[in-house]
């Protein structure tokens, strides 16, 4: 438990248990936004670019519009002007001009939408997008960023092809990033030579310590250059949305990564208040952070609909999925470390270019430098990184988005040192492991670097080497006869897990039980459910005793984090043991006030309030009816200042109810909370065919307290696979000269099937309580992705030799050729989209 | 299932459009059919002058009459037309087992089934195996009592791949289970967790 006094005692929390919204995904009646329908909806469909770049030249919609049951087209001239939104804390949102619009006129990559069509069938409005005339003028345009930062190269905008960041104003604030014009010089390309990454002009970038010094007293130095894949989400459920307009209130139906935070999303791009605004989500497909809040997928069917006057149902196939389904950014690395004997980083020099796609900068680069200097602990540090555009699908945060390139970038450097300088592979990331309350990037404007919560990863590494068995398979011989090899290796993976500072919303009925309003999107992770289990100890009432209401903001939610960064478990966990702190408050005012004496004399304990001096008390349903007759504060008539708009307006809605219980998590914090993944992996290598599988694999997390083991070890092992897949599959192919996506459905960039999954898979956590949390948990779905990505490019290194390869996925054509006896490492001129 | 020709099968003197209209009214066919008659994103639906013809399906036990396109695959039609959305479509070509149903007992992609192809045969969704009474299938109860899947999407694809796969071998390994499978995709790449279910589902069934 944590250091402090916890206000709950973990009874339900930490033991499995089977979640409420599982019965409905096992049955079919689990209604997802595609399943919905309602009278009169219209079928829409886009007309996408079947170009990198263009401008349209010509548009007539005048045949289409004849066609019988067309009911409207909407096109860019549409959509609302980008404007300047305040948030609920006041802080502005300023508009970017060079924002992703939800259509355009001049589209930055093939399969972008230009256009929408809403009629009473699909087959109609495909008619009629059949039936525009539409003509476009191709523009240069640009897919690997290399190409563009040539001298003379292209930009896959006509104001730029780079994000630059402006010096900070004179009051020290940070200047917006905006899109310009830069380009290396020959010298750069040439000093670099073809297999690294020429060290020209950054964007960004930061230091601390002394570099020079660290690789002056280095034993040894790595110059390394590695280039990560693009890959796309490829959600299992597209981004299907309904939309339709009543009493002029919008109602919209998607999958999504937060109930609640979509809200003020939607009212942005629409320009809408939020209190128009009523979204349903609840069962979400998977995102993986593609379905963030709102996105172009759901703003073009309600704009649609309101312009259509009637409801729009966009189904959205796998083809277009994959245009407009988000990815992560490849990023091109090169990294010059310097090592000591003993192994430890005394200096590293860290360049990370970034695939940016066209539009807003992605923060994965700078994530990438954040959680290399935290889980390798260098010395000294410089990172610099710079965003290209390219004309190439949207990206937007992906699993551990940065951490993951990071450490595909980082944790084959320290492979390669170990074994350079005859160190034990767990060895030389123990001595550099971060531990307690660890520093990361440079320091800030106090001049202190910023640090995490804790950080238990040198007991992560002994607990999964000694699960795994690492020291023991030292041994074991690496030639396994027929041609096979067999390869081991140890990966780390990093992310933050955790925000602070939601809020908690229950009511307890008259009945006397307890339901939970939840504002989390429900992605299948379970934090939704399990963050209750922590409310429910904290209420000491059994889990039978609670309801959660969920996925439709009509029922009145609270403000909640999104389900991204493996934030829920750490945010919302604070935020309901908030709301069990005021509504533990209110019952001993309340039972005071009926029984006599004062509120510090009850207690809350097996659903009552009750004070140990004789026993008298109230039930749970009998203080949720005195509280409706009191009123004010108690149901919810009063609500307190320092919450969220959001948060207010449904407290109020519930008011009268019952014992209104809402609170924000004002619980202290010192340091930004992260989680760490150590795993372990040994691979078997067929030198014949090329293919290679990982037959053994074990993850060691160190996330603080486990909430719920089963979501838990789901969680770690399924976003394991997903980094396995970054190295034995998934990458984005082009055809070069057209600037058109070859790769476009599963087939062709292809997710791990159930046959990947390691003969031996194992999971397990050190589960020492975060000191900074009073529950004690921290978020895991992050950190396990790019932890197995390393151990398996680690485990490759290990069965065949380092410098075979610069890039991933690695293929089993790049195994074979990297047995060739003249091999060279494969980097395809440093591009991803191979 | 004997074969209908549409113009037999409609009272005489009734044009297509009334005899439509009185289907309709009565109930045989949810409003929702001719909304979406082809693979999201795919150009205009069908063959020029391809006609929906009335005919009969045994899905779960009950016999649903509905009218099907030529090309209309059995997705759509189980999905848009009798209403049975446990029936995903991930991928529509294939790719992905998210659409898996039983037909006479053997796993097939729906999506890339033509409906009229299987007039005739039993065909079984997840709609299909809870009881009558809301009781679960111990297949279905094995797999909810072991937390499996994450998001769900691919569940019923999963399940019935799974019942298909154990009619053949009841009492699988975990690896032959995994085979057995392998046509289903997971995105959320939940295996571990998938396989430990559906192997205690397996057992129930055993037990059942
Ligand atoms: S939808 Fe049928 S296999 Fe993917
Ligand atoms: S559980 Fe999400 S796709 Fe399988």
């Amino acid at each position: 438990m944590p250091q402090h006094d916890a206000p709950f005692t973990p009874r339900l929390t930490g033991h499995d248990y089977v979640t409420p919204d599982l019965r409905a995904k096992l049955t079919g009646t689990a209604r997802f936004s595609e399943d919905f329908r309602i009278e009169g909806m219209l079928a829409c469909k886009l007309l996408t670019s079947p170009m990198p770049h263009a401008k349209v030249a010509r548009l007539d919609t005048s045949a289409a519009l004849a066609v019988p049951g067309v009911r409207a087209i909407l096109t860019a001239e549409d959509l609302p002007a980008p404007a300047d939104t305040v948030t609920d804390t006041g802080s502005v949102i300023r508009a970017n001009k060079w924002a992703e619009p939800a259509l355009t006129m001049e589209p930055l990559y093939a399969g972008e939408p230009v256009l929408a069509v809403a009629a009473a069938t699909e087959a109609a409005a495909a008619e009629a997008i059949a039936k525009i005339d539409i003509a476009f003028s191709p523009l240069p345009f640009v897919i690997d960023p290399l190409d563009s930062l040539r001298p003379g190269g292209p930009a896959a905008r006509g104001d730029g092809n780079v994000w630059l960041q402006p010096p900070a104003g004179p009051d020290g604030a940070p200047a917006m990033a905006q899109v310009g014009r830069l380009s290396w010089t020959e010298a750069d390309f040439a000093a670099a030579g073809p297999h690294r990454l020429p060290l020209g002009k950054p964007s960004r970038e930061w230091a601390y310590g002394d570099l020079e010094a660290g690789f002056a007293k280095a034993a040894l130095v790595l110059d390394e250059t590695f280039v990560t894949p693009n890959v796309s989400h490829q959600t299992l459920e597209t981004r299907s949305t309904l939309a339709y307009w009543q009493n002029g209130k919008v109602f919209i139906h998607t999958g999504t990564q937060s109930t609640m935070q979509t809200v003020p999303a939607i009212s942005r791009w629409l320009g809408i208040p939020p209190e128009r605004i009523v979204f349903i989500s609840e069962f979400t497909g998977g995102g993986f952070g593609s379905k963030g809040t709102a996105g172009i997928s759901l703003v073009i069917p309600a704009l649609l609909a309101k312009k259509a006057n009637a409801p729009v149902m966009m189904r959205v196939g796998r083809e277009l999925e994959q245009a407009i389904g988000r990815a992560r950014p490849s990023c091109i690395g090169r990294l010059r470390a310097g090592f000591a004997a003993d192994g430890r980083l005394l200096a590293l020099d860290m360049y990370v270019l970034q695939d940016n796609g066209p539009y807003e900068e992605n923060n994965d680069a700078a994530m990438s430098g954040r959680i290399v200097s935290l889980l390798y602990q260098p010395q000294a540090m410089r990172w610099r990184g710079l965003a290209v555009l390219t004309n190439t699908p949207t990206r937007m945060y992906q699993t551990g988005p940065g951490g993951v390139q990071g450490v595909m970038l980082m944790d084959r450097v320290l492979a390669k040192a170990a074994r350079e300088l005859k160190l034990d592979q767990v060895a030389i990331r123990r001595v550099n492991a971060p531990a307690g309350k660890a520093p990361y990037d440079a320091a800030g404007a106090g001049g202190k670097r910023p640090h995490a919560t804790s950080a238990f990863v040198k007991e992560a590494l002994d607990q999964g080497a000694a699960a795994f068995g690492w020291q023991a398979r030292q041994a074991l011989p690496r030639d396994l006869g027929d041609g096979r090899r067999r390869g081991l290796g140890v990966g780390l993976g990093s992310f933050v897990a955790g925000t602070i500072g939601f809020d908690g919303l229950f009511v307890i009925t008259p009945e006397g039980r307890l339901r939970i309003h939840c504002g989390i999107g429900n992605l299948g992770t379970e934090s939704f459910s399990d963050v209750q289990r922590v409310l429910a100890d904290a209420m000491d009432v059994p889990w039978e005793a609670c309801e959660i209401v969920w996925g439709d903001t009509g029922k009145h939610l609270p403000w909640s984090c999104v389900s991204g960064g493996s934030q829920t478990i750490h945010a919302m966990s604070r935020a309901a043991l908030a709301a069990s702190l005021d509504a533990k408050k209110k019952l001993k005012e309340i039972a005071a006030q009926t029984l006599g004496g004062a509120p510090e004399d009850y207690a809350v304990a097996g659903g009552r309030v009750s004070r140990a001096s004789d026993g008298r008390g109230l039930d749970f349903g009998e203080a949720a009816r005195r509280a409706m007759a009191l009123g004010g504060a108690y149901d919810g008539h009063e609500i307190s200042a320092g919450l969220h708009a959001l948060t207010k307006a449904s407290a109020q809605a519930l008011a009268g109810q019952g014992l209104l219980a809402v609170a924000k998590d004002t619980f202290p914090r010192d340091g930004q909370s992260f989680s760490y993944v150590a795993t372990f992996a040994e691979v078997e290598v067929d030198t014949a065919t090329g293919m290679y599988r990982v037959v053994d694999f074990h993850a060691a997390a160190d996330s603080g307290v486990v909430v719920h083991p089963r979501a838990f070890g789901g969680q770690v092992v399924g976003r394991s696979m997903l980094g396995l897949g970054h190295v034995t599959g998934q990458r984005w192919v082009f055809d070069r000269h057209y600037g058109m996506p070859l790769g476009s459905r599963f087939y062709q960039t292809k997710p791990p099937t159930i046959l990947e999954l390691p003969q031996k898979t194992g999971w397990s956590s050190v589960g020492i309580p975060d000191p900074e949390t009073p529950i004690g948990a921290r978020g895991i779905g992050e950190p396990p992705t790019g932890a197995a990505a390393a151990a398996l490019l680690n485990a490759l290194s290990d069965a065949l030799g380092d410098d075979r390869f610069r890039r991933a996925p690695i293929l089993p054509d790049m195994i074979l050729a990297s047995l060739e006896p003249d091999a060279r490492p494969r980097d395809h001129g440093l591009s991803a989209n191979v | 299932m004997p074969e209908h020709d549409p113009e037999t099968l409609r009272p005489s003197g009734m044009t297509r459009r009334q005899f439509i209209k009185s289907v309709i009214a009565a109930g045989v066919v949810t409003c929702s059919g001719a909304l979406f008659s082809g693979p999201a994103g795919a150009a205009p639906a069908g063959p020029p002058g391809a006609v929906e013809r009335l005919i009969t399906l045994d899905v779960n036990g009950q016999q649903r009459r509905v009218d099907v396109l030529p090309h209309e695959t059995l997705a759509q039609t189980l999905r848009y037309k009798l209403g049975l959305t446990s029936v995903k479509i991930g991928c529509d070509r294939a790719e992905c087992g998210s659409c898996t149903v039983l037909v006479d007992d053997v796993p097939r992609y729906s999506c890339s089934t033509l409906t009229h192809s299987v007039r005739g045969a039993k065909i079984l969704t997840v709609e299909g195996l809870t009881r009558p009474d809301g009781g679960l299938h111990p297949l279905q109860q094995g797999v909810l009592d072991a937390q499996g899947f994450q998001c769900g999407y691919c569940a019923p694809g999963f399940l019935m791949a799974t019942l298909g796969f154990l009619k053949t071998n009841p009492d699988p390994t975990r690896a032959e289970l995994a085979h057995g499978v392998s046509g289903n995709l997971c995105r959320c790449q939940d295996y571990d967790k998938i396989l430990t279910a559906l192997q205690n589902g397996a057992a129930s069934m055993r037990k059942a």
